[in-house]
């Protein structure tokens, strides 16, 4: 049990570095992709596809730093990408918004809202046509519950029994826009669960609690081969897109972020490391492993080579 | 060797979905109503005999059923999407252009999808501004995709056997008055490449570059002038918008140094403007006239007949402008017979 909480604070830890270093960066304009931050969203990637397995397919929005980094665990490529670098796994063109890397099972993430949904649709029934096993995750923030094809998509699952899990990541806000702004019906999980789905839901950043509720989930979907529904709350620690913070925007106040700072994933996971008998410098160690580890990606995507000109007219038709 | 039999085009597609989905596993048909006692025209009948998991109807819910073929297609499997309208498809815009399109390309070449979105097109009986359009020039717009449209029963079987086996998504475009054409198609499974046209008809006096329906219009219009003014039109489908047989085109023009492209498609910034701009740029010192452009008035097609008639162009539009091109005195169309619903056209042409 211990070793599976050191690797899930070694993924928090990782996630919330490689952002942090991406803070520390950005100023110097060379990672010239807009930035959606995942910071306060960690433990719900992190255990989410942890219960998956390895084997499973993610697929996400533009907010998925911490999708690809707990699926990969690796920050070479992610940098290299960041930074527009033939070595990144798109080569570049993909960046920040697009990040994937299918052979490890983050399949597509996409920056126009709802997008991403029915494709995990495609692959969940695929999966099953081939009958692989392969559970596909599909990632979504709330804002896409007000698309028509999360609702297509939803229902389709449902009448066919795919093998897909629906994670809603819920943190309140499309862009500047409240879901009580936004909502004509009863909440997420409530309408979900008039599905032909298994649904659940919490309002939690510990990852082990996540991490059980999905083992759960995706027992009860084995079992009945009805797709699941995870209805997740979090807080957006920085703007919508940018590195900064922006309480002084004026639509939110930083108040409603303290009780979630209190509970923030990485440190409530780090806690529990010490609690459990973990000494604090083995933790600083791991760190120190973790923080050396993007060192070295970042100072190698710096020098790395850009894609040459002739790749823009590449990959285009296979 | 070949065995020939007289096929119409729906049935020519049908075959080549059958004989496909018994080659490759991973071939599958959905779509609303594929399955249904009318079969798209037809055109999926037989299917039934390969089960729901190959052969199914979908809820309606064409954005979402786009973004399964796309996620079915970069998972292993080569889905045929069907739409009986095209203007149905227009529901799918987003993931056709948002992720279908760019799959590969934001991946770096890793994802491909192998995907075919067939969807009926162009005039029926009565059928508005709703059920009635093309957008050949919509699609072929997009990088990404490739766009097909085969004018006839050989050529339906062939490119469709083609677009299934090819890596990339296709929209392959379908004239609904071209499903009763018969033609001589091969029992065998058969492949036509994307990207090379068809000679309809060899002349030396004026080339028509036609896209789908407007191949039948065309070689009337054709068969007309040869025995009313002895004037002998060339006529080259391009069968593929995406990919584009340019060297064809421009070697025809530049023997005969007269253009027409009759498409099938609103004329402003269409396809018709493209083959004008390939034209310009390639046969400029060749030309004896500039290129005549025949497609669909920048307005809506009308449910009434006279108003429909007049939307869409046809074998006599095409003659009127060979007269034009080529001082001809106007030819006497008496006697002669043209397309209509109640005149139903069955081919080969």
């Amino acid at each position: 049990m211990l070793k599976l909480h050191l690797e899930f604070y070694k993924k928090l830890y990782l996630i919330r570095r490689a952002e942090e270093k991406i803070r520390e960066h950005y100023s110097e304009d060379e990672m010239k992709t807009p930035m959606h931050m995942s910071m306060g969203e960690e433990a719900i990637v992190v255990g989410v596809l942890e219960a998956a397995g390895k084997k499973s397919q993610a697929f996400g929005t533009y907010r998925s730093h911490a999708l690809y980094l707990a699926k990969t665990g690796e920050s070479d490529m992610f940098f290299a990408e960041m930074y527009g670098k033939a070595a990144g796994p798109a080569k570049g063109k993909a960046g920040s918004m697009h990040i994937a890397l299918p052979d490890a099972g983050v399949m597509m993430t996409s920056a126009v809202v709802g997008t991403t949904i029915p494709v995990a649709l495609g692959a969940a029934l695929a999966n099953a046509y081939l009958k692989n096993k392969r559970v596909v995750v599909s990632f979504f923030g709330d804002g896409a519950v007000n698309e028509g094809v999360f609702w297509e998509s939803l229902n389709f699952a449902c009448l066919k029994k795919l093998p897909i899990l629906f994670v809603c990541e819920d943190n309140d806000f499309a862009i500047h826009s409240r879901l009580k702004e936004r909502l004509g019906h009863k909440p997420i999980a409530k309408v979900a669960s008039q599905f032909y789905c298994h649904t659940d839901a919490a309002s939690t950043t510990d990852v082990y609690e996540i991490y059980e509720m999905t083992r759960n989930m995706l027992a009860k979907m084995e079992k009945s081969g009805m797709p699941g529904f995870l209805h997740m709350k979090y807080y957006r620690y920085l703007e919508h897109v940018g590195v900064n913070e922006d309480f002084d925007a004026g639509y939110r106040a930083r108040k409603e972020l303290l009780p979630w700072m209190e509970k923030d994933p990485v440190k409530m996971q780090r806690d529990r490391l010490i609690r459990d008998g973990i000494k604090e410098n083995a933790v600083l160690a791991v760190e120190k492993k973790i923080d050396e580890q993007l060192e070295k990606s970042i100072r190698e995507a710096q020098k790395a080579p850009f894609p040459k000109k002739e790749e823009l007219m590449q990959d285009v038709y296979a | 060797m070949y065995m020939l039999r007289s096929l119409t085009y729906e049935q020519a597609i049908a075959e080549a979905l059958g004989q496909e989905m018994e080659r490759d596993a991973s071939v599958f048909v959905y779509g609303l109503d594929v399955a249904d006692h009318k079969k798209i025209f037809g055109s999926t009948k037989g299917l039934e005999k390969f089960g729901p998991k190959r052969f199914f109807g979908t809820p309606l819910s064409e954005e979402a059923m786009t973004g399964v073929g796309l996620g079915a297609a970069i998972n292993g499997l080569r889905p045929v999407h069907v739409h009986i309208r095209v203007d149905f498809l227009l529901l799918a815009m987003n993931q056709l252009i948002n992720m279908v399109a760019p799959a590969r390309f934001g991946s770096g070449g890793v994802l491909k999808a192998p995907l075919v979105i067939r969807a009926v097109i162009g005039r029926g009986w009565g059928q508005a501004f709703q059920h009635s359009k093309s957008l050949q020039s919509v699609f072929a717009h997009i990088p990404g995709i490739k766009v097909v449209m085969p004018s006839n029963a050989y050529d339906a079987k062939g490119l469709l056997i083609s677009a299934i086996r090819d890596d990339n998504p296709t929209v392959f475009l379908e004239h609904r008055w071209l499903y009763w054409m018969e033609g001589k198609v091969p029992a065998e499974p058969y492949t036509i490449p994307l990207g090379k046209v068809r000679l309809v008809r060899k002349g030396k006096d004026v080339t028509i570059v036609a896209t789908s329906w407007m191949n039948v219009e065309a070689y009337k219009a054709a068969e007309i002038l040869a025995r009313k003014q002895g004037v002998e039109v060339e006529i080259l489908d391009p069968r593929t918008i995406y990919p584009l047989d340019k060297a064809a085109l421009v070697r025809s023009v530049n023997k005969t140094g007269h253009c027409i492209v009759a498409d099938y498609d609103w004329e402003f910034c269409g396809f018709s403007a493209e083959v004008a701009a390939l034209v310009s740029e390639n046969c400029f010192g060749r030309l004896k006239s500039p290129v005549t452009r025949i497609a669909f008035p920048h307005t809506h097609c009308a449910t009434t007949r006279p108003l429909e008639n007049a939307f869409y162009p046809n074998a006599v539009s095409i003659i009127r402008a060979v007269e034009k091109k080529l001082q001809l005195k106007p030819t006497d169309l008496s006697g002669e017979e043209f397309y209509s619903w109640e005149n139903r056209f069955k081919g080969p042409f």
